[in-house]
């Protein structure tokens, strides 16, 4: 929802960043507020997935121009687990498989590292328990992934619930979910479409990284934004992706030069 | 006998035993063999690096250390000492400095199991030992079996009798209680037919210093019987640690083991399986985690020697700081051996750019149709995964330890003593700091 009044959670200027010496991102700007929801769309290897990794801090890639304040706060200063603590979250487009460690270890280690950082309580196993059994029932998870490895042996669908489990746990101020939608099919992407919609609130903060109109016909976005070869180059309303869908990512630029507009 | 030992190391060994008072019970088939086991010493000398077994161990420094044999110590207290004894074990057998403990012994009354300490083998008793002992721990050529033959104290002898199966973990606990002492520990095992048995060893030493425990473990497991073996050795940072074990696997029998090298300043564990029936199998899996300027070494031969016989392995080394982890594996499949299913996997990680692994696996197959795979993994802890945890708040060290936990944990996993996968859960959690 946009309220022009509301608080700027995240502030990107001009931002520019290469992994492996190849720049990637060519001067992104981007202005997010408490309530939006984003999102931002793409070819492959626009740059897109490479803008949430560097907003979260994937030490293989290197910001090398611009600015980006996370509530007034400068991250490029901050470790990925320090941006994790003051509020942003990344839901992984490949969640990362971690044989050896039960689910539920992970999940109440990272809930109450991130519950020490805020001050707030932590919670026993037992009250963990209770907890995120509440929280699963959202994603329509079956109890039993809290027992098995991280994400080992698990769907594409089931790691991306998965992804917004710990989206839910973590109650983050922004979120970044990076093509949550890939590998779904229609009833796992309505569930969790469904559970993102029900974490949005006035106080926090999405951006949707997508390749397909079909996610935001869940999570209609309130902006949506085109990214191509490092940029963004078109910001518009939902309608945007519709067209986006009906005439494909080459319409843009047939249809700048109809109307003359730069990208 | 004649006085002329080649390796002085050796002869300084056997000096000092000399002049020891002799063992404490004479069993006659024993006496025998710790003659023919001196006599052989004679002929053999410590490997080297020159040896192409021991080419990345080198274990020159323990000539500085003729260790005479440990005499025993009472030990009060050992049993209030914390993680020393096991929760669900009726059966218990002590060593300290090589000597059976009656009084912190404790062996199941039920008669359904023979359990009683070499030295106290008599009538029946030694007839078996007679018919097994050093069948399998052959000493012609291993120095260290030798000298374990000759010189041992004591050691404990373990009979199942066919069909039975033990409900309750046999735990035998070998303590050395003081520095600057050798210990010959000796283990002798028999299942009988369709026997079932799970046997955990355990190495400890209670003084942080230099001592040398030198092992044998011999284990038949006899027509459909199944034998769990838990090996845990975690000795004193500066202590050396030898150990060979033997295990015959015959028809339709089974054998599980997990063996864990955590403590030694050197640690050598050479482990042999003969798969001498039919459709006999076995589990072999492996963990050493070691620090500091540790080395831990362990030498695995699976012998298929039959057709219709399996195999698995996995073995991990956790290499931290200086430590130097070897892996030896080799997998022989014999001729007749068709059908042989085997696989062996060994994963390392290095934790330090001055760690170091050396990994050997070796298949040698000489029949026609066969499964048989192997692998070998050398590596650091993956970075996308250490993303991952620190994009959940957890810290770089705290994800580092996670990570090395999970690694070290699908092999604690097979541990199937509760209280023990417990508490070797609780000794790598501390050892990687995450408490």
């Amino acid at each position: 929802m946009i309220n022009a009044n509301s608080k700027v959670l995240l502030e990107v200027r001009d931002l520019h960043a290469t992994v492996g010496g190849a720049e990637i991102l060519k001067g992104v700007n981007l202005t997010v507020r408490s309530g939006e929801i984003h999102a931002i769309m793409g070819l492959n290897g626009s740059g897109k997935s490479t803008f949430a990794k560097v907003l979260a801090g994937h030490p293989s890639y290197e910001v090398t121009q611009g600015t980006v304040l996370f509530d007034g706060q400068d991250l490029s200063v901050l470790a990925p687990e320090e941006r994790a603590q003051a509020g942003l979250f990344l839901a992984f487009q490949y969640p990362v498989e971690i044989p050896g460690v039960a689910n539920d270890q992970f999940l109440r280690l990272a809930y109450n590292t991130v519950q020490g950082h805020r001050g707030k309580e932590e919670l026993d196993p037992l009250e963990f328990d209770d907890f995120v059994r509440e929280k699963m029932k959202l994603l329509k998870m079956n109890p039993d992934f809290l027992d098995r490895s991280v994400n080992e042996g698990f769907s594409g669908g089931e790691k991306k619930r998965n992804e917004i489990l710990q989206m839910a746990l973590l109650e983050p101020r922004l979120a970044l979910l990076d093509e949550t939608d890939s590998g779904l099919d229609i009833d796992a992407l309505r569930i969790v479409a469904n559970g993102v919609n029900q974490l949005s609130s006035k106080d926090n903060a999405m951006i949707l990284v997508t390749h397909y109109q079909r996610l935001l016909d869940y999570i209609v976005p309130d902006y949506v934004h085109v990214m191509e070869a490092g940029r963004i180059i078109r910001t518009s309303g939902k309608e945007l992706a519709l067209a986006l869908e009906t005439h494909g990512y080459d319409w843009i630029h047939a249809n700048d030069q109809a109307t003359g507009a730069q990208p | 006998m004649s006085t002329a030992i080649r390796d002085d190391y050796l002869e300084k060994l056997i000096e000092s035993w000399k002049k020891e008072a002799s063992p404490v019970h004479s069993v006659s088939y024993l006496d025998q063999l710790r003659e023919d086991a001196l006599d052989r010493i004679e002929s053999l000398r410590l490997p080297t690096i020159r040896d192409e077994e021991w080419r990345f161990t080198d274990i020159s420094s323990l000539r500085s250390m003729p260790f005479p044999r440990a005499s025993a110590a009472p030990l009060p207290g050992l049993d209030k000492q914390a993680g020393t004894f096991l929760d669900e074990t009726a059966c218990r057998l002590v060593f300290v400095d090589g000597q059976y403990m009656s009084g912190l012994s404790s062996l199941a009354d039920d008669g359904s199991i023979t359990v009683c300490s070499l030295s106290e083998l008599i009538g029946t008793r030694a007839s078996i030992a007679e018919r097994y002992f050093g069948q399998l721990a052959d000493f012609q050529e291993n120095v260290f079996v030798a000298l374990n033959t000759a010189l041992m104290h004591d050691g404990v002898c373990i009979v199942i009798p066919a069909g039975v199966s033990v409900k309750v973990p046999v735990h035998i606990l070998y303590v050395t209680s003081r520095k600057d002492v050798a210990v010959y520990p000796r283990c002798l095992l028999i299942a009988e037919p369709g026997a079932n048995v799970t046997v955990v060893e355990e190495y400890v030493t209670l003084y942080e210093g230099a001592s040398l425990t030198n092992a044998v473990t011999e284990m038949y497991i006899r027509d459909s019987a199944c034998v769990n073996h838990i090996r845990v050795q975690r000795e004193s940072s500066q202590a050396f640690h030898i150990a060979n074990g033997s295990v015959l696997v015959a028809q339709s029998a089974h054998y599980d083991s997990v063996s864990l090298a955590l403590g030694a300043r050197i640690s050598r564990f050479d482990q042999k399986i003969i798969l001498a029936g039919g459709n006999a199998e076995c589990e072999v899996d492996g963990l050493a985690l070691i620090a500091g300027r540790q080395l831990a070494d362990t030498h695995t031969f699976i012998d298929h020697a039959n057709p219709h016989c399996r195999s698995r392995q996995l073995h991990k080394c956790i290499v931290d700081e200086s430590a130097h982890g070897v892996f030896s594996g080799k997998i022989m499949v014999r001729p007749h051996a068709q059908q042989t299913d085997a696989r062996q996997l060994n994963r390392n990680l290095l934790l330090s750019d001055k760690a170091r692994m050396d990994t050997k696996p070796q298949l040698e197959i000489f029949a026609d149709d066969v499964k048989c795979a192997h692998g070998a993994t050398v590596g650091q802890l993956d970075n996308e995964s250490l993303f991952y945890l620190r994009s959940r708040g957890l810290t770089e060290v705290a994800a580092r330890n996670l990570l090395t936990y999970a690694f070290g944990g699908e092999v604690i996993n097979r541990v199937i003593v509760p209280s023990l996968k417990q508490r070797l859960e609780e000794y790598i959690l501390a050892r990687t700091r995450i408490g």
